[in-house]
């Protein structure tokens, strides 16, 4: 595996493995990930202060009062050598959606025209998508999440919206997203999940992770409503929508 | 009754924060922390605290402290002009790069930093605030840690870890902390391949200065545009501390604590760590230049840095010498309010 490694600073560096994004590449930056982790688990790696995985690229971390780029990065080739075949494991997560209330959908319309399918089409190619998140970022627990079918394919929207509200569901070019906060965004929104992607009340926060498998699956609004109440009060247990 | 700060007057943009959250970039979750983490680390040792007990970020301006414990140790660091407000009395100057006991129904007006953005103030023992993901620095986009995950407000009350100050002398820092001057360094990377040889020659050598639009996520400067060979847009990437992106508009943008963890615009070079704490202290208006240095020899500052702040750390006076009078804290405890501390007349 040829990979590149670039300079961020003295406090970190960036291990490109491509530079396009392809399940192959994204597989290698999270089998490098896990592997980083295994090895720090084991007490290897010291100095090392964490990994961030992106699509294409691992930025790994690390305090110059312990250790040096000199020192680290051989360390991370030979954790390479060793780890890019190992697929990691994936969870798969199913994430109930309402596409069905305009409130939630308001530019499922628009997307059906655009596309020239009907709105049924659309949540139907949308639930049928095999959709991989690949990094979450920008801000904390918002999935970039690779898989949609490509006949859905759509640039952002031109004037973007000064408020998404929380948990909309959205499709731009060839992601879906969950915003974690009402926040601006320029996505299109088809849907709503009473699943709210970052809850601060809990000791782990974040319902989603990198490599996770995603299946979005169509709820009615009652449905939603019920669900939303489990949510809001706090007794939703992830673990029933997450199989290992 | 429980010991507490309360925040009689809120200043400008006051928050509680540690050295960062670490370990949660992988989540989305920006670390945050002390924009000057030099600040912080002299107010914790001034105040006697492990170096990564949480303190209070004064932004531009402080607040005013109203003291509701039986006695606190604060420390203050950064270029302050504190006061003590004590009844009808006109506020006393207190120095700041020091420590101070102050007693209940005393009140310490932090006031405005002066010539830089931010200055640290430290309680001995710590804040009694519970940490989320393993630390207390608030990110306030989130509305996570900190004080309720925000700013500092009026009528606040900041809870205390310690009921009274522990017992101890003052101690002040010895001599102004030397943050560095010239041109702030950086390390050309991750994506300096996506620009012309004369737009990284043009970063280098021109002026840039710091717009109003500079927070604790990053400094937007002003100046020649830099240009780029290869566009401005990549397949986004984590976003290291002190990261300096060049959207299209070609105006680079140093990212800083409350950074994004991933973004999609090309990253020209980084800040060096060495000098982080500098921008964390630049005004709107200043202006600075930066030069390229390579990772070895960033990696070697950092740790001469390092050095100095501990020596600066094991060089503390006693603001009471040894057989001598300390006329400010005398004028603190007899003068102010005549009556000396028990526990001071053994000692």
């Amino acid at each position: 595996v040829s990979v590149r490694y670039l300079s961020c600073g003295d406090t970190a560096f960036s291990v490109e493995f491509g530079n396009e994004v392809t399940p192959q590449i994204n597989g290698r930056v999270m089998a490098l990930h896990t592997a980083v982790g295994q090895a720090r688990a084991e007490g290897g790696l010291a100095g090392l202060v964490e990994t961030v995985p992106s699509m294409r690229a691992l930025m790994v971390t690390y305090d110059p009062l312990a250790t040096t780029r000199t020192e680290l990065q051989p360390q991370i080739d030979a954790l390479i050598a060793r780890s890019s075949a190992a697929a990691p494991v994936s969870r798969k997560v199913r994430l109930p959606c309402c596409y069905d209330d305009p409130e939630f959908a308001p530019d499922l319309a628009e997307v059906a025209e655009r596309t020239g399918k009907t709105p049924e089409q659309v949540i139907a190619l949308h639930l049928a998508s095999p959709f991989k998140v690949y990094l979450l970022g920008f801000m904390p627990g918002l999935p970039y999440t690779v898989g949609l079918d490509r006949s859905l394919y759509l640039p952002r929207r031109t004037q973007p919206r000064v408020r998404v509200p929380r948990s909309s569901v959205a499709i731009a070019m060839d992601q879906t997203t969950i915003y974690p906060f009402e926040s601006p965004g320029g996505w299109h929104l088809i849907g709503r999940t009473p699943l709210w992607m970052f809850d601060k009340r809990r000791e782990q926060p974040l319902l989603l992770a990198p490599g996770d498998s995603l299946a979005f699956e169509r709820i009615d609004r009652a449905t939603y409503d019920a669900i939303a109440r489990r949510v809001e009060a706090g007794t939703l247990d992830w673990s029933e929508l997450i199989e290992p | 009754m429980s010991a507490a700060l309360k925040v009689v007057r809120a200043g400008l943009f006051d928050t509680v924060q540690d050295l960062g959250r670490i370990g949660y970039m992988a989540l989305g979750m920006p670390t945050a922390g002390a924009m000057d983490r030099i600040g912080l680390a002299l107010a914790n040792a001034l105040a006697g605290n492990p170096a990564n007990t949480a303190g209070l970020e004064i932004g531009v301006m402080g607040p005013d402290l109203l003291i509701e414990a039986d006695s606190v140790r604060i420390a203050l660091a950064g270029p302050l002009s504190p006061a003590l407000i004590e009844g009808d009395s006109p506020p006393k100057p207190l120095e700041s790069d020091r420590s101070h006991l102050l007693k209940r129904g005393q009140i310490l007006r932090v006031g405005m930093v002066e010539g830089s953005t931010t200055a640290y103030l430290a309680v001995a023992g710590g804040f009694a605030l519970a940490p989320f993901m393993g630390s207390l620095s608030t990110y306030a986009r989130a509305g996570i840690g900190g004080f309720e995950g925000r700013k500092l407000a009026a009528d606040d009350v900041l809870p205390l870890r310690l009921e009274a100050a522990p017992a101890g002398d003052e101690r002040k820092l010895g001599g102004p902390f030397d943050y560095g001057s010239g041109p702030i360094r950086v390390i050309w990377g991750p994506q300096d391949d996506y620009f012309s040889e004369a737009g990284r020659q043009t970063f280098v050598s021109s002026d840039y200065t710091v717009s109003k639009e500079a927070d604790r996520m990053g400094i937007r400067f002003e100046g020649p545009t830099i240009e780029h060979s290869k566009g401005a847009d990549i397949i986004s990437d984590g976003i290291g501390p002190g990261a300096i992106q060049v959207p299209g508009a070609g105006l680079p943008i140093v990212l800083l604590g409350d950074r994004q963890t991933v973004g999609g615009y090309s990253k020209i070079a980084t800040v060096a760590s060495v000098d982080l704490p500098r921008l964390g202290r630049l005004l709107p208006g200043r202006t600075v230049r930066f030069t390229a240095i390579g990772v070895e020899e960033a990696e070697s500052l950092r740790r001469d840095q390092e050095a100095r702040l501990q020596r600066a750390i094991a060089g503390f006076q006693t603001a009471r010498p040894a057989g001598g009078i300390d006329l400010a804290r005398l004028y603190e405890e007899n003068l102010i309010d005549g009556i000396v501390y028990e526990r001071e007349a053994v000692t």
